[in-house]
């Protein structure tokens, strides 16, 4: 099938703004928009920037604005959209560096924020720490997120308010908070429940869209506000 | 602008990580230059679990693991590596637990294990539970998990700067690299005591493969080019069986692990002619061998009988939905293929290089078959040839790899930093850097690196792939010569300083066509069969002439000169291999 590819193209060392630029290509049904990214950028314009490394959905490196929504390049193929114009976009809230990558530093600060690393002071015991399945059920959601950046940039809160860390590092929470040998949650509560912490969220449910490991990240982000709260208690 | 560690490690995936918390701890000050964030790196991209003689489900014991890994390996793998890892892997899985790693739980509440190809119980009796896992996502886990502790232990991070050099001095000590940032296009020198080199394969110069698109094998290339740095058994590299069909993606072997059968188009199991004991967890170097005969002689599935069904269809849909998600969504997502109803199509696909940088137990780069160190120079996972997997990678060995000699590395690598000071780089370190890089974009006329790569990944795969012959070899030493002279001529459209990916495209497809050279040489050079190496003008492995690790070492381009390195031998005695 002929489909045409509408790119969002910027670039710095030229543009003075971003603007539309469209290619008219063959693709088939089963094709990833990245295979179409690669056409354009390999047998058309090379100065075409955009991220990529697995191809399969495991790295997070390709999430972009794809026909108004978010989604990884990789995973989306030409079939799960209607229509034959397929639009493409930088994510949004991340400045927006050249075409479709963004500058990721913020995202990764607010990560970082959040204390996503486990934290058990006690001398570790011989053999491995035990757990039951239900208790490492308990926080499974979480240990899927790829850091992609879909569901962040997906926030409305998180693209006025400059101090909102997003819904993707509260997942990165969430995932040490409910593990039962983490002992860290005074220290993330801390900076869970600040000004830019979980209480920003008004559980527009975008993000739970947008994760392309369907993870119900609006769900994890109330269960972190409920430990909150009764940790207060 | 310059910047200075003691310990720099290139590459951020499990081994880079490893190798940089274990210096750190031990109070380097360390910095890690990565092309890629760390959370992007491909060792997430594995599934199925780390093989280690926990004996959490059954008996197990480190000598059984080594012992399949020396066999797995067709007795190419030096036996002190292989025992230093069975020993230390059991060590390295608790570790990773201790870091918060989320393993999947047996109902004591211990690790959950999983059997894995060519993982046997008593020396090769039947298959074992030793595949320690999280659902099918174990590199996932590991990288996560690693990437985490670093950020707790404060690491020093260049994200997104691709390493273009390595300095020595004129005595051959590494002191430094030289890198590109991708953001501004500026080259970066790093002085460092120890280099830690970890920058995985380079499976993207074949056209099926499961690899990234950035495994460029940009280090081995870098140090090949030197000329007097050895790549070492290059002619070992892995095709796993199962990759979804025409896209090369993996799909795990936990998913026979779990009880998958493979089946040719009449529905019959043809593992049990090949491997009569362990059927279809047979080696993967075996299976995909199968897979490709199953396919010659007219048994492959589908219309076109190119592919092989992998089958969980008789599974209990709460495995797949549970221990396999991912893969299941893989096959559903690319292919529209349910595996709960329908066997999955797969192929063999482009998996991994056994073969890389030869290095000491401590990882540290060696330049000959005698083991001569190359000083502050380290390499580990799978850039790196130690030789654990010998002619064959076992299944979740290479996790485990990146875990036991990571730590080995970053240990060493902060012990030599101790005793040794800096060594000043030249003015003029970066300038070769500098002239590639303007070559390539002062070129208007030529041809683009996708057209050149294209034509390297095809030919590849037809011509020096899973079964070989001398005439396919001579044929594409001879191409891959070619290739290397339209290179010369590689344009590029972006002369932009600023995210040029399509520089970075012309750099890797250079690094990948030094790969493949080494590759071809080295594989038309061993005139026998084992592992992954099958040729069919000599079928039969030969312990007489060829029990020796290949080291190839660039004359001039397209000119190699080989040397030798004897195996390691020690507790099991080479015999032939069968399962």
């Amino acid at each position: 099938m002929r489909v045409t590819l509408k790119l969002l193209r910027y670039n710095p060392e030229a543009d003075q703004a971003p603007h539309w630029e469209s290619y008219q290509l063959d693709a088939e049904p089963m094709d990833r928009v990245l295979d179409l990214l690669h056409k354009v950028k390999w047998e058309t314009d090379g100065t075409l920037a955009f991220r990529r490394s697995c191809g399969h959905a495991i790295c997070g490196s390709c999430a972009m604005m794809i026909n108004g929504v978010n989604r990884l390049a990789c995973k989306t193929l030409v079939q799960d959209l209607s229509g034959d114009t397929i639009t493409v976009e930088p994510i949004r809230g991340l400045p927006v560096e050249k075409d479709l990558v963004v500058d990721m530093e913020p995202f990764f600060k607010a990560y970082k924020a959040v204390k996503p690393y486990f934290i058990n002071d006690d001398p570790p015991p011989a053999r491995e720490r035990l757990q039951s399945p239900e208790e490492r059920e308990i926080f499974d959601e979480g240990t899927k997120c790829i850091l992609c950046a879909a569901c962040t940039t997906s926030c409305p809160v998180f693209w006025i308010n400059g101090t909102y860390i997003g819904p993707s590092a509260i997942v990165g929470a969430h995932r040490f908070i409910f593990d039962s040998r983490d002992q860290g949650n005074a220290e993330r509560f801390r900076a869970l429940s600040g000004g830019g912490g979980v209480w920003r969220c008004r559980t527009a449910y975008n993000c739970t869209e947008a994760c392309p490991r369907e993870i119900p990240v609006t769900h994890l982000i109330e269960e972190v506000k409920r430990a909150i709260m009764l940790n207060q208690l | 602008m310059a910047h200075v560690h003691d310990v720099l490690v290139i590459g951020a995936g499990g081994s880079g990580l490893t190798a940089a918390l274990f210096a750190a701890r031990h109070g380097a000050n360390v910095g890690v230059v990565s092309k890629l964030y760390p959370t992007r790196s491909h060792t997430g991209a594995a599934q199925g679990g780390i093989g280690a003689a926990l004996g959490n489900v059954e008996e197990d014991h480190w000598e059984w693991h080594m012992f399949d890994t020396v066999k797995g390996g067709d007795y190419l793998t030096d036996q002190d590596a292989a025992e230093v890892f069975a020993r230390e892997v059991i060590d390295a899985v608790i570790d990773l637990e201790h870091m918060g790693l989320p393993f999947d739980r047996l109902p004591n509440g211990k690790i959950s294990q999983r059997r894995f190809g060519g993982h046997t119980r008593e020396y090769g009796k039947a298959p074992v539970h030793r595949a320690a896992h999280a659902a099918d996502r174990t590199g996932h886990m590991i990288l996560q998990t690693l990437y985490q502790q670093s950020i707790k232990q404060g690491i020093t991070f260049y994200n997104e700067f691709h390493v273009l050099d390595v300095i020595f001095t004129e005595d051959g000590r590494a002191i430094g690299v030289v890198a590109l940032e991708f953001a501004t296009g500026e080259l970066h020198t790093f002085m460092a005591k120890s280099i830690v080199i970890a920058t995985g394969g380079f499976g993207r110069m074949f056209k099926v493969t499961s690899n990234a698109f950035t495994l460029a094998g940009d280090l081995q290339s870098i140090l090949y080019r030197k000329g007097w740095i050895p790549l070492e058994d290059m002619e070992f590299f892995q095709f796993h069986p199962t990759g979804l069909y025409r896209l090369g993606i993996l799909v795990t072997e936990g998913a026979r692990g779990e009880g998958g059968i493979l089946r040719n188009a009449s529905g019959e199991r043809f593992m049990e002619r090949y491997a009569p004991t362990i059927k279809d967890l047979a080696p993967r170097d075996m299976v995909s061998r199968a897979m490709y005969l199953e396919i010659k002689e007219g048994r492959g599935c589908g219309p076109n009988k190119d592919y092989i069904c992998l089958d969980l269809t008789h599974l209990d849909p709460e495995i797949i939905e549970h221990k396999l998600p991912d893969i299941a969504e893989f096959s559903r997502t690319y292919l529209g293929v349910d595996p709960i109803k329908e066997p999955i199509p797969v192929v063999p696909t482009a998996h991994y290089a056994m073969g890389g940088i030869p290095t000491t137990l401590n990882g540290e780069v060696i330049k000959d078959g005698d083991g001569t160190v190359i000083p502050g120079l380290y390499a580990v996972g799978e850039a790196a040839c130690v030789s654990l997997h010998g002619a064959n990678r076992l299944g979740t060995n290479s996790l485990g790899d990146l875990v036991v000699f990571g730590r080995r590395a970053g240990l060493a690598s902060v012990r030599f930093a101790e005793v040794e000071s800096f060594v000043d780089l030249p003015p003029d370190a970066a300038d070769p850097s500098r002239e590639l890089i303007d070559g390539i974009k002062a070129r208007s006329k030529g041809e683009t690196p996708f057209a050149i790569r294209k034509d390297l990944q095809e030919t590849m795969m037809d011509n020096a792939s899973v079964f070989r012959t001398e005439e396919l070899l001579e044929k594409q030493v001879g191409i891959v010569q070619e290739l290397m002279e339209r290179y010369r001529n590689v344009v590029i459209q972006d002369k932009g300083d600023r995210f040029n990916a399509d520089l970075i495209d012309a750099l890797e497809l250079g690094f990948l066509l030094d790969n493949a050279e080494a590759l071809v040489h080295s594989a038309k050079n061993r005139k026998e069969s084992r592992g992954a190496h099958a040729r069919e003008d000599y079928p039969d492995r030969d312990d007489d002439n060829w029990l020796k690790h290949t080291l190839v070492y660039r004359e001039a381009p397209g000119k190699v000169r080989f040397a030798y390195k004897p195996v390691v031998l020690g507790r099991f005695e080479p015999k032939p291999r069968t399962y």
